[in-house]
């Protein structure tokens, strides 16, 4: 794996290396995520060849067996010129978890963040337009969290409503 | 002191704001098809700004698939991108299979190769015919959901319902298609080139068409690529990347003598369009090849793996079948998967639809994360937008092929 070596040279000692079938993944754990993340990608985008950001999504980990930190944000590599594929993983912990945007190496990261922070409540740092994409603004629960119940809190009928009264 | 007119004043740019105003398209309009909303900012009938404003088709797919089981998550894929619901059921189980480590076998290749190409010219049909009725050709329109209706009769013979076959299961199909579904197929690849045809010689020429799309929100490729653009978007700007042709999967490796890969330069909705147009001739010529080289034996992979469900006579009359039924159905049972993630993706109409699935060791998902092809080409509509017309809106949406259940899951 040539970029193995790039990134050994860079952050040796700041990421740890997974793979299961045909998923190559580098983890970054939430101590060193917000400052070592944003460099790692830049140096995968601009030296090894990873110029296209696949996908983006998050996962909480709470209650997950062998889990040290709750919050993962997922970031889907592909080198367009050879067809590989690379997975990094950074996680965050509460009570503020936070990472830094790649809305500066690929605009498509925008939305995605910002479902990832209106899904779990990550917050990224540098992001032009962090606000809720999916859930309504006035919504304060994050609700792809596992501690968020299937059915709500009941939000679907207790919304406000305006009366021809009211109007 | 007398006012100097000629020079302007350094607030002219604030000043020009003034006549900008502001237009909601949506979220209840006809050319949007689905429920979206974009606030224009207009100066005169010129787009400076479009904001889109999406979440009201938001039911929580991804929630419902941490509490459904691998088999049952299959009704709520088939509800993303309900244009080609096979092409999803096939992303989905790509996935679990990958998960589990499952080979199936080669005649389920193929079906699901049938099926899943079938699925992607209903859906350009859809596209291509619904951008032309928003330009004004009803006919094209009219041709393409008169084919569509034949990939209908297809899922129904072989599924049982139109809309959303629900067809695959991990490891193998529902069940076995029978010789009328194949009858059924080579119909279609028969009748097929004749509507191809019509709608190539109702649109591409044609001068109202060409002027309203030629040129009109164009994309370069390194937008595209930036943008996270994939399918057909990405194509028609450049990107030569197919991942039936990169990475392939079911029996597209077999099959790669039967297609090439489509691309554009252009990057604006014509060439969108015409990458659609050539797609689907591609399709049908892998549906072609497919349906004359369908494997015999059988669907579902071998039932002492205790992974797919038995059949009805095999469950009712052996009690090994009964055992793997009642393992597979009850809530505390099902499969045993490794305590592990893995990511996987099909070339689905759209785009790439990926599926991101860490498993807890049970049966359900612990997250089902979708990439969806929508949802990332919705982002590109602004830049894709800026300066045009108010009329160009309903082309460029149609060259995007929006669909909002995919977009807000």
């Amino acid at each position: 794996m040539p970029y193995l070596d790039t990134l050994n040279a860079n952050f040796a000692g700041a990421f740890t290396t997974s793979a299961f079938r045909d998923n190559a993944r580098v983890l970054i754990d939430a101590e060193r995520a917000t400052k070592v993340l944003f460099p790692l990608l830049k140096c995968l985008k601009e030296e090894c060849g990873f110029n296209f950001l696949t996908e983006l999504g998050g996962i909480d980990y709470l209650g997950y067996e062998g889990a040290t930190d709750r919050f993962c944000v997922v970031y889907g590599l592909t080198n367009l010129t050879t067809g590989d594929r690379l997975w990094v993983k950074a996680f965050a912990n509460d009570p503020s978890p936070e990472l830094p945007s790649a809305v500066e190496l690929w605009r498509g990261a925008d939305w995605m963040e910002r479902e990832v922070y209106d899904m779990y409540g990550v917050r990224f740092t540098g992001h032009p337009d962090l606000r809720r994409i999916l859930m309504p603004s006035e919504y304060t629960a994050y609700p792809l969290r596992k501690d968020y119940p299937l059915r709500g809190h009941g939000e679907r009928h207790n919304f406000p409503t305006v009366t021809r009264a009211d109007s | 002191m007398p006012v100097d007119t000629a020079t302007p004043p350094d607030d002219i740019a604030g000043a020009d704001q003034e006549f900008l105003y502001t237009l909601n398209f949506g979220p209840q309009h006809p050319a949007t098809h689905t429920t979206l909303r974009l606030i224009l900012t207009l100066d005169g009938e010129t787009i400076v700004n479009a904001v889109p404003d999406i979440g009201y088709l938001h039911s929580g797919f991804e929630k419902l698939g941490e509490d459904l089981d691998f088999n049952q998550y299959v009704t709520v894929v088939d509800r993303m991108n309900y244009i080609s619901p096979f092409g999803n059921e096939c992303a989905w189980f790509t996935t679990v299979e990958k998960l589990l480590g499952i080979e199936i076998t080669p005649r389920c290749k193929y079906i699901r190769v049938i099926l899943a190409e079938l699925a992607r010219i209903s859906d350009h049909l859809l596209c291509v015919g619904a951008a032309a009725l928003d330009l004004g050709a009803l006919t094209a329109f009219l041709y393409a959901f008169n084919a569509r209706e034949k990939i209908y009769n297809v899922m129904e013979s072989s599924s049982g319902q139109r809309f959303h076959p629900s067809y695959a299961r991990v490891g193998g199909l529902m069940a076995d298609i029978s010789d009328d579904v194949v009858a059924l197929i080579r119909d279609f690849v028969k009748t097929f080139p004749k509507v191809h045809s019509d709608i190539v010689r109702l649109l591409n020429r044609n001068r109202i068409f060409l002027d309203r799309t030629k040129g009109i929100g164009v994309l370069s490729k390194e937008d595209a690529i930036s943008y996270s653009c994939s399918g057909p978007v990405a194509r028609a700007s450049g990107v030569v990347r197919d991942l039936r042709k990169d990475e392939p999967y079911l029996a597209y490796k077999e099959l790669s003598g039967a297609f090439k890969i489509v691309c554009g330069k252009g990057g604006d909705c014509y060439n969108r369009y015409l990458v659609r147009m050539g797609e689907m001739l591609e399709s049908w010529k892998i549906i072609h090849a497919a349906v004359e080289n369908l494997p015999t034996g059988p669907v579902n992979v071998d039932l002492n793996d205790k992974l797919t469900i038995p059949d009805k006579n095999a469950t009712y009359r052996s009690i090994e079948g009964l055992i793997q039924h009642f393992e597979l159905f009850m809530w505390n049972r099902r499969w045993e998967t490794p305590v592990e993630e893995v990511y996987g993706a099909n070339e689905t109409a759209n785009g790439e639809l990926g599926f991101y699935l860490v498993a807890d060791g049970t049966g359900k998902a612990f997250r089902a994360r979708t990439r969806p092809p929508s949802f990332i080409h919705f982002a590109v509509f602004p830049l894709m937008i800026e300066g045009h017309q108010i009329s160009d809106v309903p082309a460029v949406l149609g060259s995007l092929n929006i669909i909002a259940a995919e977009l807000d899951r």
